[in-house]
């Protein structure tokens, strides 16, 4: 099965994402969602009309691709034109619309000039204009649009999508298996796997409290540090270490259970906290990761500015308001009085 | 054994890709050619290989002059951005083809396929056909099949851009150990700083066809020989303002005068081009040495571990990158305050103002 029921409503003006890796059914719900596959099963509502037998061309979309889809041997103008001409559109509106859009996306100066000239990013900049440039667009759908694109170049046209979101109040969705696009892009991100959705929630929710193992590891560079322990009542033995949960979790079954917590929430000291043996420090230029072992589990943690780390043994110190426990994959409350 | 590019010039079509660069790679070492597109990484890979001739300039191989040797003729593997394995072949013997080639023994071949495997973790999958495989796992069978020889050079040409995010992070862990174990001369090419940072070793910075700067990968980072090398080496983009320096305080766009403090104090009058990573800016708390500009919250975007924030000041837009996930409101007004003590200092050259260090 590519895909396991699904029940989610898309809202007028706000941004998701559709985050996971290849093959977990991010493109096939897209695909869904644009009418290029016909689900097996299940509805397809626009605003509570039935559109799940409908071609694309019937329900007002638009879509940005990987690659750029344009018309190489016309300009600017002349692309950015291109799907209002075919709708019969007055030439004064046109040109009014196509102003109005090109101005959004800075291509102003770029009007007259032959596509084929653009650089690739010009290009995509053009493929989600002939996107938006009518003004019927029910929704906004991007495929990996960055995917050609060179990072320092990934800045100025996220920022650019974001000023197109705010401005023309669209739905818009966008999948991508790159977190930082993902969470850059979307008020509310939607992590699949194995073509079943995890997690739907705000960026900062997929990074300070993930409800599944997966997103756990998947959202955070690097990932979650996960690892099997014995719970029982309020503390976590890991190769016989005792870690203070901060909480009772008194009804996990034989105390079997993963605890996990960010890199970003786990310290390294010379002394003081978990003993751990040190394998590697990384200046990764605005911050510091060290690898460490506790036993036969790799833990990535933070090395504070200013502190020095020799090798051998060094000390791991975990916010405690920052740990979890995941039981069958699953987080688990405790009990925090 | 080593490579050299001397003064080595690449014209095509009338077009300059490569702009006398001088170069020399070792063995053991792993050098990262770090630049965006069209910088000529590839072009510098190609003739390192003896797949190109320069147009200009001379290819040394241990002293040798070498240039126009065809690759044939040298031991040479190379990775690519797209996965490319033999379809018909198990992954097996797509790791041992270049050993058959070679005519090596059988024994020898088995030993060397299965150490390769082991270190890229393929053991598990030695049976596989290519199209039975992942992504990463793909191109893990390639990488083990260009380090297997043992050839004097291994190229890597961008071979995580076609990853998924999560495994070319875990690619990215890994590739270091792996790259030392080889002992061969590797030459990586990337768009990423953060790929450059992870492998260490030396890295080439390039713009626009020319060498910027070549040297130890954390030096490159911290200590930019040039506003260009800083560019390259910089994501999210190098902030960077103009300044005049006068009589004791920095002019900044028409009506802005500060203090000069931090490394801006020792410098002499004139016009200069202050450069800053979005680490060394900061919302609310000032440093010991701050340049500090009012502006408003254009845009914060939730990374995970970091938020950038834009703000938007009378200067420009400036991109300050805060640890873990941060709230920031669009609109809302920010004092941001840049390091003026760790900020870069460039002249009307770009090149950058050496300050005496304090005794």
């Amino acid at each position: 099965m590519a895909l396991h029921p699904i029940n989610h409503v898309w809202e007028q003006g706000r941004a998701y994402a559709l985050l996971g890796p290849s093959g977990c059914g991010k493109t096939t719900l897209l695909n869904i969602i644009s009418g290029l596959i016909f689900p097996s099963q299940g509805r397809v509502l626009f605003d509570g009309k039935d559109v799940t037998q409908l071609p694309t061309e019937q329900r007002n979309i638009a879509q940005v691709f990987q690659f750029p889809v344009i018309y190489d041997t016309m300009t600017v103008g002349e692309n950015l034109a291109f799907p209002l001409k075919n709708r019969r559109m007055e030439r004064a509106a046109i040109k009014a619309r196509v102003a109005e859009i090109a101005d959004l996306l800075d291509l102003t100066n770029d009007l007259s000039r032959r596509a084929r000239a653009l650089t690739v990013e010009a290009k995509q900049k053009v493929s989600l204009g002939r996107g938006l440039v009518r003004a019927d667009v029910a929704a906004m759908l991007f495929d990996e649009p960055l995917t050609v694109i060179d990072p320092a170049l990934k800045w100025h046209l996220r920022s650019k999508l974001k000023a197109v979101h705010r401005a023309l109040d669209l739905l818009m969705i966008y999948v991508t298996h790159d977190q930082v696009e993902a969470l850059t892009f979307a008020d509310e991100v939607v992590v699949m796997k194995d073509g079943r959705v995890l997690q739907v929630a705000s960026p900062a929710q997929l990074f300070e409290r993930p409800e599944h193992t997966f997103v756990g590891y998947f959202i955070g560079s690097p990932g979650m540090n996960l690892i099997a322990a014995k719970v029982s009542d309020h503390v976590a033995h890991v190769s016989g270490h005792d870690i203070e949960l901060g909480a009772r979790y008194p009804k996990i079954k034989n105390g079997d259970a993963v605890i996990g917590f960010r890199p970003d929430f786990a310290s390294l000291a010379p002394e003081g906290g978990i003993p751990v043996q040190v394998r590697r420090i990384e200046d990764l230029g605005r911050r510091r990761l060290a690898r460490v072992a506790l036993g036969p589990h790799e833990i990535f943690a933070n090395v504070p500015e200013g502190v020095s780390i020799g090798g051998g043994t060094a000390g791991l110190s975990i916010q405690q308001d920052r740990l979890f426990v995941y039981v069958d994959d699953e987080l688990v409350l405790g009990d925090r009085r | 054994m080593s490579i050299s590019l001397e003064n080595v010039t690449v014209v095509t079509m009338g077009e300059s890709i490569v702009t006398d660069v001088s170069l020399t790679v070792e063995r053991g070492s792993i050098n990262v050619l770090l630049g965006p597109t069209l910088a000529g990484k590839t072009t510098l890979m190609r003739l390192m290989a003896g797949l190109d001739r320069p147009t200009g300039g001379r290819i040394l191989v241990d002293g040798k002059d070498a240039t126009g040797v065809p690759v044939r003729e040298r031991s040479v593997a190379m990775v690519y951005q797209q996965f490319m394995n033999y379809p018909s072949l198990t992954v097996y013997e797509n790791i041992a083809s270049p050993l058959r080639v070679a005519r090596l023994k059988g024994d020898e071949i088995d030993r060397r396929v299965r150490r390769a495997a082991g270190v890229l973790g393929l053991e598990p999958l030695l049976g596989r056909l290519p199209h039975q495989l992942s992504g990463g796992q793909q191109q893990r069978t390639a990488i083990a099949r260009a380090i297997v020889k043992n050839a004097d050079l291994v190229l890597f040409d961008e071979p995580l851009a076609n990853l998924d995010y999560k495994l070319r992070e875990e690619l990215r862990e890994e590739l270091p150990s792996i790259l030392r174990e080889a002992g061969s001369i590797l030459v990586y090419a990337t768009t990423e700083p953060l790929e450059a940072l992870l492998l260490g070793g030396l890295t080439a910075t390039l713009s626009q066809g020319r060498l910027v700067q070549f040297g130890p990968t954390p030096r490159v980072y911290h200590a930019p020989s040039s506003i260009d090398s800083a560019r390259v080496f910089s994501d999210p983009p190098l902030n960077e303002i103009t300044v005049i320096k006068q009589d004791g305080s920095l002019r900044l766009g028409q009506d802005l005068v500060v203090p000069a403090v931090g490394v801006t104090a020792a410098i002499s009058d004139g016009v200069y081009r202050v450069g800053f990573r979005g680490d060394l800016a900061r919302i609310g708390m000032a440093w010991p040495a701050s340049i500090s500009l009012s502006g408003r919250v254009a845009l914060a975007e939730i990374s995970g571990s970091e938020t950038f924030v834009h703000v938007e000041t009378g200067l420009g837009t400036f991109v300050c990158v805060e640890r873990g996930v941060s709230m920031r409101q669009p609109g809302q007004p920010v004092v941001l305050h840049v390091d003026a003590d760790r900020a870069f200092v460039f002249d009307d050259t770009g090149s950058p103002v050496v300050i005496a260090p304090s005794a």
